[in-house]
């Protein structure tokens, strides 16, 4: 059988170096036509909506492919954490290790002409719709091969090109943006829909109840995809929420309870959500997922819940274990195989992080640019009718 | 197809070389046949610049007429008059004839045809996803209209009044402002948020807001103040075709003006400022409503033997501090009216950005008269003191130049 390109796009080789090494591996199974059916951990539960079946249809090549996938993400997020204890990330750093589930299984089930949104956890989603390792590494550090050369950061990931629109440090404030490009789907008669995600913190915010009303109001083809890491920073659901029913609060809007640990679970949801959006108008996903890290790099994520709880989930739950099981169950490969998988990941970031070091941080003029967009033809900035070029001292 | 405005009248305080053509610059890359860019004119060798000479026949009313001496080009049609809102309208309607990603969306902006009338009629000829009635929500319909600008489409929106839009602050700033920066230049948010705002005819102190002071800080988006039905309608056709973020402010009180504007079509320069009355003695920077104070007081002024130039400076980011700058050059004294607060207001910022840039040229520190630092009491007599008034100008004039 032809060693196909695993079409992750999360491995592109760096150097001709790897890629031939990448091209000697044993062949493991990228069978494309078996069709192996799971049964996701849990049934959907639904609001106002009739649940999916639990029996989710997929290949050989595909669980390869989540287990790759969902590997280089957690190895990316790890790699982060010590970037930043040694100082190589400043700031913010939001790591999503424990929740990759949710972008591999929603990636599995939309084009990359749908529309993605979400806020400051935005790394793995980043990798998940074709950002390349380098480009998130070098964001990360600030360099000028990072995807907003460098002047973003952790929060603002975005690319355009695959219609990932970040990448948004204020809490909420993307779900209006994530109406606004629904909006614009449905103004073009597109057959495309928006998933808007956020958090169990956000769904407590007035601005979501505000674009979900409207969006119900118009029909616009919006998914609103609430992570329910059940904790908003430090403060547990229960304390912050009268109805941590997250995915009943749409009231009249319907909703999907998932759980978002089980990478099946989410592609069967969303794949369930798109077909229903396109027909009837919104409705909300409530993701039951978790996170390993704290809120973020300065928060331990001990003080407000046990390492009991998150080593048990880590045990029962972790995402990357589940395939690996479901792989080994159905013999696609072997235990060293996979090993073999998660060093060759390894290496790629380790590949990756050493590139971005090398780029250079922005030059001072970058200071400067994009902030207005030129080219209407009539700007005049500046006290010289020339266009203003500032100097730092 | 070039309307040519020439000064009048009041010839006892211009000079005739001032009598001096609008430079047309038609704008490079566009079917330019029928669009007149109308600039301030590069030159500015001792003479001033442009259009309306006919400012000094500006009464109260601010009914502006048109010079009609026989000098006045022929090549043009007389134009057609119509009131502020109308001028609004005008150029929206033209700007979504043109493109069919710009749309409108706002409170009661579809069937009832806007509070103020702006987008009256525009709902039964373009539908109702292209002029959207959004619930009372602008925290969330400014964000869905960042969010459809963000793939491309070209969203107006409108806040019923100024001061609602505080509560869609955030995502102004931070979405509107910064997206094009924080994304290293992958999206473009060209929305243009409109509305009314300023102080009224006793409308109460959270209707009679002024905004331009909290929003000029924020980096990305640029700020214009229209003043007239000429104005209005070039800058909101200017905002709605530029790429960056405008936010464009009208005033309660200015939609019923009346004014004659040519019947082609045309676009204005979103930086530049405007010379309502060229002078000797002092300039007056203005915008918005206080324009027609100021020129009240001209009157007054011009009776007492002064010579003031007066300029709207219409965009109130970035300024155009190259007008401005020349006229300083000229007059060196500098005098500035305008209805935002007195703390942090655009006067402040102007002042800053005067003393910096030509503080060699003045021969007086710059006054600068603004609204007082309360809220807009509902009496209308404590109203009135809120304001800038023209005796007030008068006084500052004299205490200036002295």
């Amino acid at each position: 059988m032809a060693l196909t390109r695993r079409s992750s796009g999360l491995l592109k080789p760096l150097s001709a170096a790897s890629s031939a090494s990448f091209l000697h591996r044993r062949p493991f199974s990228t069978d494309d036509t078996t069709t192996i059916t799971v049964e996701t951990s849990v049934p959907f539960t639904g609001h106002n909506c009739e649940p999916p079946s639990r029996s989710v249809d997929t290949t050989p090549k595909e669980l390869m492919k989540f287990f790759t996938d969902m590997a280089v993400m957690r190895r990316m997020e790890i790699a982060a954490d010590s970037l930043y204890k040694s100082k190589l990330i400043r700031g913010f750093c939001h790591l999503y290790d424990g929740q990759e589930a949710v972008s591999i299984g929603m990636e599995a089930a939309i084009t990359k002409q749908d529309c993605i949104i979400t806020a400051y956890r935005d790394h793995c989603l980043f990798l998940g719709r074709g950002g390349t390792l380098l480009e998130s590494f070098a964001e990360l550090m600030g360099r000028q091969a990072g995807c907003s050369n460098g002047k973003g950061g952790s929060m603002h990931f975005y690319k355009k090109e695959s219609c990932f629109f970040g990448g948004h440090g204020i809490v909420g404030a993307q779900v209006p943006l994530g109406c606004g490009l629904a909006f614009a789907q449905k103004y073009r008669k597109e057959d495309h829909v928006t998933f808007a995600m956020y958090g169990d913190g956000a769904a407590n915010q007035g601005q979501l109840f505000e674009a979900l009303n409207m969006a119900a109001l118009w029909d616009l083809p919006a998914i609103l995809v609430c992570e329910n890491n059940h904790y908003g920073m430090g403060t547990a659901e229960w304390r912050a929420a009268k109805s941590p029913a997250y995915y009943k609060r749409g009231d009249y809007v319907p909703g999907l309870k998932v759980d978002g640990m089980d990478a099946f679970a989410v592609k069967q949801a969303c794949k369930f959500a798109k077909e229903h959006v396109l027909k009837n108008g919104p409705i909300i996903l409530e993701m039951d997922t978790y996170r390993y890290h704290g809120h973020s790099m300065s928060d331990p994520g001990s003080t407000y819940r046990t390492r009991d709880e998150i080593s048990g989930v880590r045990q029962e739950r972790d995402p990357i274990e589940r395939i690996r099981k479901l792989i080994l169950a159905h013999d696609l490969a072997t235990e060293k195989e996979l090993k073999d998988i998660e060093k060759q990941v390894r290496k790629e970031v380790d590949d990756a992080i050493a590139q971005a070091k090398e780029s250079p941080m922005p030059a001072e003029s970058e200071l400067f640019t994009n902030v207005y967009r030129k080219g209407f033809g009539v700007e005049s900035f500046g006290a010289d009718r020339k266009e203003l070029r500032a100097t730092l001292p | 197809m070039a309307s040519i405005f020439q000064g009048v009248g009041a010839a006892t305080s211009l000079d005739t070389k001032k009598f001096q053509l609008s430079s047309l610059r038609s704008v490079t890359g566009r079917k330019a046949s029928c669009v007149v860019m109308r600039s301030g004119g590069a030159k500015m060798d001792g003479g001033s610049n442009q259009i309306s000479g006919r400012a000094d026949q500006l009464v109260t009313n601010a009914v502006a007429t048109k010079a009609d001496t026989p000098a006045a080009s022929t090549a043009s049609k007389p134009g057609h008059e119509l009131l502020l809102f109308e001028a609004l309208r005008e150029g929206l309607e033209e700007e979504m004839e043109r493109d069919a990603r710009v749309c409108v969306m706002g409170e009661d902006v579809g069937h009832y045809g806007g509070s103020y009338k702006v987008t009256k009629g525009l709902a039964e000829k373009y539908g109702d996803l292209r002029v959207l009635d959004t619930p009372i929500a602008e925290n969330s319909f400014t964000g869905m209209g960042i969010g459809a600008a963000m793939t491309g489409l070209r969203p107006i929106i409108e806040g019923m009044n100024m001061g609602f839009l505080l509560l869609a602050f955030n995502q102004i700033s931070n979405n509107c402002g910064m997206l094009h920066y924080t994304s290293g230049g992958q999206f473009k948010i060209p929305v243009v948020i409109r509305g009314p705002g300023g102080v009224g005819r006793q409308l109460g102190a959270e209707h009679s807001q002024r905004l331009e002071s909290y929003f000029q800080s924020i980096p990305g988006i640029q700020m214009v103040a229209c003043s007239t039905p000429y104005n209005a309608k070039g800058l909101m056709k200017a905002a709605i075709r530029s790429d960056n973020p405008v936010i464009l402010f009208e005033h309660v009180l200015l939609y019923n003006l009346k004014e004659r504007i040519p019947d082609e079509e045309y676009v204005l320069n979103l930086e530049e400022a405007e010379m309502v009355r060229p002078g000797e003695h002092v300039t007056i920077l203005t915008y918005s409503r206080m324009r027609y104070h100021v020129m009240q007081a001209a009157k007054t002024l011009v009776n007492k033997g002064y010579d003031p130039e007066v300029i709207d400076i219409r965009s109130l980011k970035p300024f155009d501090l190259y007008t401005i700058g020349n006229s300083i050059k000229k007059t060196h004294r500098v005098l500035i009216v305008e209805e935002c607060m007195r703390t942090g207001g655009i006067g402040a910022s102007l002042t800053a950005a005067i003393t910096e840039n030509f503080h060699d040229y003045l021969d007086a520190p710059i006054m600068c008269l603004s609204s007082q630092d309360v809220p807009t009491p509902y009496a209308g007599t404590l109203e009135e003191w809120t304001v800038v008034q023209p005796p007030q100008i008068v006084a500052a004039v004299e205490q200036l130049c002295r």
